[in-house]
């Protein structure tokens, strides 16, 4: 019997849906809904010009392919609001013509998540991505491609936690990036940050971050390749924002900032000592680099991450491009560059899904995948429950798995209101999955882990819910930092996004009575991630190893703990 | 584990809560109307305008007690062309004069580096005196922030 691709489409989706609820699709089925789809697809591009710029960012340590959920509410304010990367499920779809219940629009959307994913699998893999970048570097020639990592790469697993990153520059070694710059990085610490700097063999380029006693650069800036004959620079620019949104006392040594001024001399001076092209490694978020396109003259191309945000192409902003390439090593970003007369006189660009049933492990990045994982491999597979409900993180307010975290932080430790911080990293669990210890720390492995235990007036805590509100829904995108509102167990709120700060939050209730939340009252609070020095508590990976242990059966129900308005 | 009420409000607050702690008397916060009265004053009745100055400050704080500024005038330091003061101040402190810079043709620029405390998000404004008269002003509005969770 043939399919035409629509008919399979079609039933891909509706095998799904009428299977999905029994449990997992038959293999049977599950290869014809990859059997269309093949590597040389994947990498199907219109070649063009003298200069490819691959782009990698925000893995946050996932060596091995996952599922992760696209989040199902990303809202844009002000000038962002209801264009990319503000655009989710059937908004998404039909703004880039993406079928539903397609292979892309797996990719790049929640809806039909669960079934989609059990058709299509997991994406990502750092041994399939070695695939794609050694077959690009074959088509293009290795002296046409250059290789750049965004950063967020060395935090985010039980290994890159257990190893302090070394995990994760050992692996990107093999991948030859030509340049890298970051965030979580720093929460290794400034030593250990140095070190792994000088470990990893290529440059770590910030041209926003500034030794905070001298006021001087402490990185270089850009650095400077000739590719297919063409000089380009790379400039690159970590996350403005690390000192505020991570402990600054893990890095008390320099300073961050948007330094939109600093850029500006840095690209005129690439330009001066004769760069033809002008690329942005940047780790400002998409919103950040929208605006910072429109005010900075003479980039040609922003590889831009932090946000999280797939956009299945680059974005023109006037003479910018500016592609966002996802996270958790899901996808590949691609753009070619055509130069002639010292200028980009054309250009191509797409993000390459990483279907990892589809593409080959590159056998060398296996390897040693597996052998920076091989010493904690009992460890990493021990079983703690199951989950019957999708375990998610991503989405503007809320997601199941901080759902159970801040179940698990009132249970264990006694508090009437949990906060937990609102993370754009963390994989998905589908119903039915087990959940190891290495799925917990795919939520929670960080450096600073400790789960506190407060006191907090009504008043304080909606100070804290409008501070961390303004940092997502401020129209000024240089005002943003690139999470999403901190998530919220034991109390329920309403949220009026295109307020200002002071007057978003509103209707705050204690979820179990529906009880006001009274200013003057005192409430116990727990939470984690603080970015204070000195906090006291257990680490949020063991508080909630034991909870979920306890559990045996993990069940979250979808809530609304947030009601939001526009 | 017990905490205090100045514990708790480090943990939950971090580093810009720590100027509100009743440490010591607090003085009352200037209104911006304190601020523009100082502005007026030290323009002499001329009217200040945007241009050469520049003030360059952060979009947003990382540590209120210590937030770095510039100010530079774009200036050739001679004749009529000469900066003989900026003056900083900060609309929503308790005190707004920050800081004077004096200038003289020997400076060869006029330009100046400090570091100032702000207790919360304000309007940070700096103002420069020619030896002609002229003021010149520039405006940022620098947020100071309890602690975010950035993803």
């Amino acid at each position: 019997m043939g399919y035409t691709r629509r008919d399979f489409l079609q039933f891909t989706f509706n095998a799904g849906v009428a299977f999905g609820a029994a449990g997992y699709l038959s293999n049977a089925t599950r290869a014809l809904a990859q059997q269309k789809l093949t590597q040389d697809d994947l990498l199907r591009f219109e070649s063009k010009g003298q200069v490819t710029l691959l782009h990698f960012t925000d893995v946050h340590a996932q060596l091995r392919p996952v599922f992760f959920r696209p989040p199902d509410t990303n809202i844009g304010v002000g000038d962002n609001a209801g264009i990319p990367p503000h655009l989710v499920g059937e908004e998404f779809l039909k703004a880039f013509g993406i079928e539903r219940g397609s292979a892309l629009a797996y990719a790049y959307t929640s809806l039909d998540y669960a079934d989609l994913a059990r058709s299509y699998g997991r994406l990502g893999g750092l041994d399939r991505t070695a695939t794609l970048v050694k077959a690009i570097r074959a088509e293009r020639g290795d002296d046409k491609v250059l290789f750049l990592d965004g950063g967020d790469t060395w935090q985010g697993s039980y290994t890159s936690l257990k190893t302090n990153g070394e995990d994760m520059v050992e692996c990107m070694k093999l991948l030859k990036p030509d340049a890298m710059t970051g965030h979580w990085e720093f929460t290794f610490g400034q030593d250990r940050f140095t070190e792994l700097v000088e470990q990893m063999g290529y440059p770590f380029l910030a041209s926003n971050v500034f030794d905070s006693e001298w006021d001087e650069p402490a990185f270089d800036n850009a650095a400077t390749f000739v590719k297919g004959g063409v000089k380009v620079a790379v400039i690159g620019q970590a996350m403005p924002y690390t000192p505020i949104a991570n402990p600054r006392w893990m890095f008390p040594k320099w300073s961050f900032g948007i330094r939109a001024d600093v850029l500006q001399k840095n690209v005129n001076e690439a330009r001066a000592g004769g760069a033809e092209v002008v690329v942005l490694i940047s780790h400002n978020g998409f919103d950040v680099d929208r605006k910072l396109a429109g005010m900075v003259k003479g980039i040609d191309v922003i590889l831009t991450g932090h946000t999280h945000d797939a956009i299945p192409a680059a974005v023109q902003v006037g003479q910018t491009l500016i592609l966002s390439s996802g996270s958790h090593g899901n996808y590949l970003g691609r753009v070619d560059l055509e130069v002639s007369g010292g200028r980009v006189t054309g250009h191509s660009s797409k993000l390459i899904p990483i279907f990892a049933d589809i593409i080959a492990p590159d056998p060398e990045m296996a390897a040693k995948v597996e052998e920076v994982r091989a010493p904690h491999a009992a460890e990493l597979s021990r079983v703690l429950g199951r989950t019957e409900s999708m375990l998610y993180r991503r989405g503007n307010f809320n997601g199941t798995w901080d759902d159970l975290i801040c179940q698990g932080i009132i249970k264990e430790r006694d508090v009437q209101i949990a906060l937990s911080p609102g993370f754009r990293w963390g994989a998905t669990l589908l119903p039915g999955q087990e959940i190891t210890l290495e799925d917990l720390y795919d939520e929670t492995s960080m450096s600073y882990p400790a789960v506190y235990r407060n006191e907090m007036t009504g008043a304080q805590l909606k100070e804290v819910l409008e501070d961390v509100c303004d940092n997502l829904f401020n129209p000024d995108p240089f005002l943003q930092q690139g999470g999403d509102m901190v998530r919220v167990g034991g109390m329920t709120y309403t949220c009026t996004v295109n307020q200002t700060i002071g007057n978003r939050i509103s209707n705050m209730a204690l979820a179990a009575t529906g009880e006001p939340i009274d200013p003057a009252k005192t409430y116990t609070v727990g939470g984690w991630a603080s970015v204070n020095e000195g906090v006291e508590g257990p680490a949020i990976y063991d508080l909630m190893e034991g909870y979920i242990s306890g559990l045996k059966t993990v069940s979250v129900q979808e809530r609304q703990a947030v009601k939001v308005i526009m | 584990m017990t905490f205090t009420r100045r514990r708790m409000l480090v943990l939950a607050a971090g580093a810009a809560a720590i100027p509100i702690l009743p440490l010591a008397p607090i003085p009352a916060f200037a209104s911006a109307e304190e601020a523009a009265k100082l502005m007026a004053d030290f323009a002499a009745g001329k009217e200040a305008v945007a241009g050469k100055l520049k003030l360059t400050a952060p979009e947003i704080a990382e540590n209120g007690n210590t937030v770095p500024i510039t100010v530079d005038v774009d200036s050739k330091m001679e004749g009529d062309d000469l900066v003989q003061s900026i003056v900083i101040f900060a609309d929503g402190n308790p005190r707004p004069e920050v800081a004077t810079f004096h200038f003289t043709a020997l400076s060869g620029t006029a330009a100046a580096t400090t570091r100032m405390r702000l207790a919360k998000t304000q309007n940070v404004i700096a103002m420069a005196k020619m030896s002609d008269g002229t003021v010149y002003m520039d405006k940022k509005e620098v947020k100071v922030t309890i602690g975010g969770c950035g993803g």
